[in-house]
């Protein structure tokens, strides 16, 4: 009885993904076409029209977030992993995981305080910080997972050879622990390419080519959110297009690289 | 040469960990730009703020109970329906499935966490909404409309929906999260039950038992998601500004009147109550996460991986 319901739980659960992978498919595919990558969108009325400059614009925001995010998340995580049992160590670890708990929006609000205020407009600067705020916990928590991986004998015979701390860490444990880290900044990059909130008021979205970061930018997710609730069926029918290209470069390099970390990891 | 030597790992030590300390930095511009934002619409209106059901530009009236009874409303909602799916799910995965049966659905939940939450807000708005407006609620309306929770017309668009889109969002975090706890009870507790000639199921109760404050922190962790997810709610909810009993109702939560009305809002007072509402939230989602984390922490016995994945 108990088993026959857990196993019904399993099913249950499993199926919204099937539901909104099969509509992502059926209504997002049959206005997929290389115009969608390369065109801009058109106005209201015109048929066709792409989102060249919301993907070219998420590339940019991430990019953006990723150069903030990346350095200061690895150097954290490789602090984690080898002076880790202090003190300072843990409270970092919990407040990255309290991090990690900020909703998107808020984070979104503060960026908006801190650079769209001062800089007295929307740019893709602003969405980039944002961005980053949302990458840096799980690029922190993963860097450290991956380089404690390092087997310890590896910094041992560094030391044994002579070679300072700083040197152990850069030139021995770092390289050999590359292929994670790689892995795991691009997990969080990914993640943060499908969000929307922290853009709506940093970064704001824009219906023209623009590739200015001192400018309002357009990006794919916010793009899909207006494309949606336009009263116009043709920009419903691209939100859905828009939607099915972001889950699969989304959950596409989610994919690829959790199965890589696995085998990494054995 | 040995107090050169000292030095470059000194230096290099407190390169990595002023890194790791702008964690505390990044923490702590968020409180204060949230704060500093709210502090107009602090001093107009302090707690009353937290009571107040007015929200009106025109006149520059502002009360949030609204969306706090939004977000409170919708998140218990989600967690009703994926709080037994997901245990449920952890307890399959970790003690009925196979092995290898269950790590290939692990990877799949895992997948549902990687979309992005304006995804499931489309899925919701043009696929869900028509099916509850045609087929779930009129049901509810006609067999159970004496309840006031399902009074009203069947919009699609509501409470409900919002409630179903963030138990399908927040469930993958309750199965991965207990999976883990289920699977660092020992193996003994299992074993012992069976020996004193427990049921299989019963078996799968002691272990349940000795996992509680596990799956209780991945539930609470679970509920701080709900409560800040905004993009699949402001495309599902409605975005009313009224307190309904009926979960048929539209409605707004804390979330999704940021998101909708803050590029709108054109004076100073405005923009601040929306900043206040975004402080609030943050309050209640840190409380939420540390007290969850904390649980975790320890019903893992502080087994770091685990940790980490929650």
């Amino acid at each position: 009885m108990v088993i026959a319901g857990c196993y019904a739980a399993g099913i249950i659960v499993v199926l919204p993904l099937a539901f909104i992978l099969g509509h992502l498919i059926a209504k997002g595919l049959p206005a997929l076409s290389l115009s969608f990558f390369v065109d801009l969108p058109k106005p209201v009325g015109e048929p066709g029209g792409g989102m060249a400059n919301a993907i070219v614009g998420t590339l940019i925001l991430v990019g953006l977030g990723a150069l903030i995010a990346v350095p200061v998340g690895v150097g954290a995580g490789v602090y984690l992993s080898e002076w880790g049992r202090s003190r300072f160590a843990s409270l970092v670890r919990y407040t990255t995981d309290l991090l990690s708990g900020v909703p998107s929006i808020v984070v979104g609000v503060a960026a908006y305080g801190l650079v769209v205020m001062p800089m007295g407009g929307f740019s893709a600067i602003a969405g980039g910080v944002a961005l980053s705020i949302l990458m840096l916990p799980t690029i922190i928590r993963s860097t450290e997972e991956v380089v404690r991986l390092v087997p310890q004998s590896y910094r041992e015979a560094a030391l044994a050879l002579g070679a300072p701390r700083w040197k152990v860490i850069q030139q021995v444990v770092i390289p050999a622990a590359r292929a994670g880290i790689v892995t795991a900044s691009m997990l969080a990059v990914a993640r943060a390419a499908g969000e929307t909130a922290p853009l709506l008021f940093t970064a704001l979205g824009n219906r023209f080519w623009s590739t200015a970061l001192n400018k309002p930018i357009a990006s794919l997710p916010v793009q899909v959110f207006d494309y949606a609730r336009a009263p116009y069926d043709e920009w419903n029918r691209q939100a859905w297009t828009g939607a099915l290209v972001l889950v699969l470069m989304v959950t596409g390099i989610s994919a690829v690289l959790r199965i890589t970390v696995r085998r990494v990891a054995r | 040469m040995k107090a050169a030597r000292i030095t470059a790992d000194g230096v290099y030590r407190a390169a990595l960990g002023g890194a790791a300390a702008l964690v505390f930095g990044v923490v702590a511009l968020i409180v204060y730009e949230t704060t500093r934002g709210s502090v107009l619409s602090i001093q107009k209106f302090g707690l009353g703020f937290l009571t107040g059901t007015a929200w009106d530009p025109v006149t520059e009236k502002f009360g949030a109970l609204p969306y706090i009874y939004g977000t409170l409303v919708s998140s218990a909602l989600a967690l009703l329906i994926a709080v037994p799916l997901g245990i449920g799910t952890a307890v399959y995965l970790a003690e009925i499935a196979n092995r290898r049966f269950g790590a290939i659905v692990s990877f799949v939940i895992e997948l549902l966490a990687a979309i992005p939450s304006i995804v499931y807000g489309v899925w919701g708005f043009f696929v869900l909404a028509p099916f509850l407006r045609t087929w779930i609620e009129p049901w509810l309306i006609q067999h159970l409309g004496f309840l006031p929770l399902f009074r009203g017309a069947p919009f699609g668009i509501g409470m409900l929906n919002a409630g179903i889109v963030l138990s399908i969002m927040i469930v993958p975090t309750i199965v991965s999260i207990s999976r883990e706890v289920l699977l660092a009870t020992p193996r003994s507790l299992r074993e012992a039950a069976l020996a004193l000639g427990a049921t299989r199921a019963e078996a799968i109760g002691v272990a349940v038992d000795a996992a509680r404050p596990g799956i209780l922190g991945a539930v609470i962790l679970a509920l701080g998601r709900a409560l800040g997810e905004t993009m699949a709610v402001t495309m599902v909810i409605g975005n009313t500004n009224r307190i309904s009993l009926s979960l048929l109702d539209p409605g707004a939560t804390m979330s999704s009147i940021i998101a909708n009305e803050f590029t709108e809002a054109t004076s100073p007072l405005y923009v601040s109550a929306l900043i206040e509402i975004a402080l609030v939230l943050f309050l209640v989602t840190i409380v939420v996460n540390g007290l969850a984390r904390l649980l975790v922490l320890w019903a893992t016995g502080g087994r770091r991986a685990i940790a980490a994945a929650a």
